[in-house]
């Protein structure tokens, strides 16, 4: 087993493991800091195929700005442990087995499908780097790049008529 | 790596979100668990784009980056809606003081 693999194993099983402790932790604070592994971990991915400006854009936007945005919010309404609203079980339950069966499904209809041939480049290619996507953001997709612009002034201004009343 | 392997990553990760999004019933939770439903599918989007520039590198020497940059523009519209959505979370606890979504079945009656 080559370096490539032992990572890509280390991460995905990093990243399950991180997933289910985010859906199964009692305390909100414990939820956020898993789900900060769970990108840590999926930047790690990108770094192996490597797609390095998205590996640090993921880490800057969601695992610094976003998940802080969450521990301030968790923290300015004071949740722990002991206020967390609980299903009673038989719907947690019910819950478990949808997701399970949405697993089921889609892993069975996939197994079968014909991409034995069908290798992710992993560790090189120049398509990840910063001068090529830039280059093709500036280029082919400037339009929707500037409406994003617009998304983010609609964003902003809703959150602070939201917040304001 | 094969790209079966990432298809089963991401769909794992995307089935474990769901699974929290019907078994939580804090509003915040829930509204982390679509962020790693967004988080499996942008990786699927990484590995799909690494395949088709392995496939067809030969014919154009940038196949493959149209994926990373709706990986891109999914981050942005994630980030704006987080922004949003934790405004309305934080409204809904201004009026009721929890963050539990079964008090908002208040809405039907």
């Amino acid at each position: 087993m080559g370096t490539t693999q032992i990572l890509f194993w280390f991460l995905s099983i990093l990243a399950l493991f991180s997933a289910i402790m985010v859906v199964v932790s009692k305390n909100p604070v414990h939820s956020v800091l898993w789900l900060i592994l769970v990108f840590f971990s999926i930047s790690g991915h990108y770094i192996l195929l490597n797609a390095q400006f998205l590996a640090i854009v993921n880490l800057i936007v969601y695992a610094g700005a976003i998940m802080v945005l969450f521990l301030f919010v968790i923290m300015l309404m004071n949740l722990n442990a002991d206020t967390e609203p609980q299903k009673n079980k038989w719907l947690k339950i019910a819950g478990v087995v949808a997701g399970g069966a949405l697993l089921l499904v889609l892993v069975a209809a996939l197994k079968d499908a014909d991409l034995k041939n069908q290798i992710a480049q992993t560790g090189q290619g120049e398509i990840g780097l910063i001068h090529n996507l830039g280059m093709a953001l500036f280029k082919d997709y400037v339009i929707p790049f500037e409406i994003t612009s617009v998304l983010f002034l609609s964003a902003m201004v809703g959150a602070v008529v939201i917040g304001k009343k | 790596m094969p790209i079966n392997y990432y298809i089963f990553l991401s769909v794992a990760l995307f089935c474990i979100g769901v699974a929290g999004v019907l078994t939580r019933r804090n509003a915040i939770i829930i509204f982390m668990c679509v962020e790693l439903m967004l988080n499996a599918v942008n990786l699927l989007l990484v590995a799909f784009s690494k395949m088709h520039h392995l496939a067809t590198v030969a014919i154009n020497r940038n196949a493959g980056i149209d994926g990373q940059l709706f990986v891109f523009f999914i981050i942005v519209v994630a980030a704006a809606e987080v922004s949003v959505g934790l405004a309305i979370i934080v409204m809904m606890y201004r009026n009721t003081h929890s963050v539990d979504v079964n008090f908002l079945n208040r809405l039907k009656h």
